[in-house]
């Protein structure tokens, strides 16, 4: 028994594994509700370019000593409005525009850092993660805009169900469909943001999908599905980290690596999990 | 249905018996807002996708409380002509006043698109689905509370799926998803009901339940706009028949409207009609759903 409590206890003697795993724990809890959002209307595409687009900005921020939020804020903005100006004023469709606008981004911010002496770690960072370098200030950050993001849901909850489920009903309502809907993709951005410092650009995309679609195969209630998809990402973290820390590889693919596993059981568990 | 053009004017003529009706009354309706007035007036609307005519030169009225069937053929502009009364698209000519104002600009319409118009594997309980019904009375910010919950059960019931609240909107039948959408626009309160193809794919005994539904809404006061391909529907259980074919063929009562030279004119080549008993026609069109969404 107190060797299975060692064997735990072992990894958080060291603070940056503690902020790591903390770090891990409320990217793992806060995505999957975003990211039911992102399962629910096939938005993963959307998802994965985003996560790209930001990357000039969240760049341009780290290179002007400035908050990631902010310059990867102002450029998802931007990109956004880009490929709503493309869709609408030319005949190429919504998701060749964004792939137009999310390569072509992703390219600067590659170009912008490859500027810099530091590149290879910088890249590999911004790729994969560096979980085990979240400093306090970080985890503040983390932790304040994970708890902004969680109210923020719990606010427009209702809204957002409506928007998600029957946009046509939320027009006839006279609910503020553009602000709504850009307020949603501001909050999965943030949460994109947010995430990159621990599994990075190239993974980031598993944090907002993976949980909730294994949340989904659970239950076909939402609040249900935000919950799961939560519990999975939380727990995902840890055992994560933990293989991470006893088997030596890499955090943020062992955190993803973790999420897949979990969704792969319930698929082929399905048979037996009725969704209720 | 001759209708006066002015709606104070109509407000002065109307006799008072007509305030005892039980209207639905809700807070949130703009100051113009006029139960009183015409539910719908509409002159030569015209909408065009991509420089053609979808609807041109459209013009109908319709007093409050009274149900209309549209008809005619696929592509003839039914949905996009509910789109236009809903105040999701923007008519390129032509005027359209709804309770003395015009569309989108009140919450008291509550239009039912076509099922495949929604993704019925969204995880919401029909319960979940009415109060959606509400959320604009109910305010930004704020959660329903039990009068709320107590407003969406109501409706469940008077659509006779009390027992249905707490299950998923994709295991109900189709049938049930339309009676939920219904009990949805009595969350609503609407005054106006727009359904597009609400009896496509149902059986007899569902068509039965919710035009028992529909009799009540229109008892209680509650304009419907009903869209269908089934023409022995709209000859056999509405007082009003409008037929299109992009441009307004014919509208009034059934009649009136389903005569052979009208139908021949909206359906062209693709008319059916079979002799029945005593001289009355039947007519198919080659229907099927899902493909007028435009």
């Amino acid at each position: 028994m107190s060797a299975v409590f060692a064997w735990l206890a072992e990894p958080l003697s060291y603070p940056f594994m503690v902020r790591g795993l903390v770090a891990a724990l409320i990217v793992g809890v806060v995505c999957p509700v975003l990211g039911t959002y992102v399962v629910l209307r096939g938005m993963a595409f959307f998802g994965d370019a985003l996560a790209h687009i930001i990357l000039p900005g969240v760049v341009i921020a780290y290179l002007l000593g400035l908050p990631l939020v902010t310059g990867a804020l102002v450029v998802g903005i931007l990109a956004a409005l880009g490929v709503g100006a493309i869709s609408r004023r030319t005949d190429i469709k919504e998701d060749a525009a964004i792939g137009v606008i999310f390569a072509g981004a992703f390219a600067l911010g590659i170009a912008l850092l490859s500027a810099q002496r530091s590149y290879a770690v910088d890249l590999a960072h911004i790729l994969f993660g560096n979980l085990l370098g979240v400093s306090e200030g970080d985890l503040a950050l983390t932790a304040a805009l994970g708890i902004i993001v969680l109210l923020t849901v719990l606010a427009f909850y209702k809204e957002f169900l409506v928007l998600s489920f029957d946009p046509v009903l939320a027009v006839t309502l006279r609910l503020p469909v553009g602000l709504l809907q850009n307020l949603l993709l501001v909050l999965i951005a943030v949460v994109i943001v947010v995430s990159i410092q621990s599994v990075g650009v190239a993974l980031v995309l598993a944090m907002l999908v993976t949980p909730a679609a294994a949340a989904y195969l659970l239950t076909h209630r939402l609040p249900w599905m935000m919950a799961a998809g939560s519990a999975i990402g939380g727990a995902s973290a840890i055992v994560g980290l933990y293989a991470s820390y006893y088997l030596d590889i890499a955090s943020g693919p062992a955190i993803v690596l973790a999420e897949t596993v979990v969704f792969l059981a319930v698929f082929l568990a399905r048979g037996r999990l009725k969704p209720s | 249905m001759i209708l006066p053009p002015d709606r104070n004017a109509s407000d002065e003529a109307r006799p008072p018996e007509r305030l005892s009706r039980p209207v639905p009354h809700s807070t949130i309706r703009p100051p113009d807002h006029d139960p009183q007035a015409p539910s719908i007036q509409v002159e030569g609307l015209s909408v065009r996708f991509n420089g053609s005519d979808v609807l041109y030169e459209v013009s109908f009225a319709l007093g409050a409380g009274q149900r209309l069937a549209v008809v005619g053929p696929n592509g003839a502009g039914k949905t996009t002509l509910f789109r236009v009364l809903a105040g999701l698209l923007r008519p390129a000519d032509g005027h359209v006043r709804i309770f003395g104002h015009g569309p989108g600009g009140d919450t008291c319409i509550a239009y039912v698109p076509q099922r495949s118009q929604l993704d019925l594997t969204f995880p919401v309980t029909a319960a979940e689905v009415v109060m959606m019904g509400r959320i604009r009375e109910i305010g930004m910010l704020r959660w329903p509370g039990r009068a709320d919950w107590r407003a969406v059960h109501q409706a469940l019931e008077r659509v006779g799926l009390t027992e249905s609240a707490g299950r998923p909107i994709g295991e109900l039948s189709g049938g049930q998803q339309q009676r939920v959408f219904l009990a949805q626009a009595l969350a609503q309160e609407a005054e106006l009901v727009l359904l597009d193809e609400p009896f496509t794919g149902l059986d007899f005994p569902s068509v039965e339940s919710l035009f028992q539904i529909l009799d009540e809404l229109q008892a209680s006061g509650v304009t419907e706009i009903i869209s269908t391909h089934d023409l022995n529907l709209a000859s056999e259980r509405f007082a009003q028949v409008l037929l299109i074919n992009r441009r307004l063929i014919a509208a009034g009562p059934p009649s009136q409207v389903l005569t052979q030279a009208n139908l021949v004119a909206a359906y062209g080549g693709h008319i059916h009609r079979l002799p029945e008993g005593d001289g009355v026609l039947i007519v198919t069109d080659t229907c099927c759903e899902g493909d007028e969404a435009a």
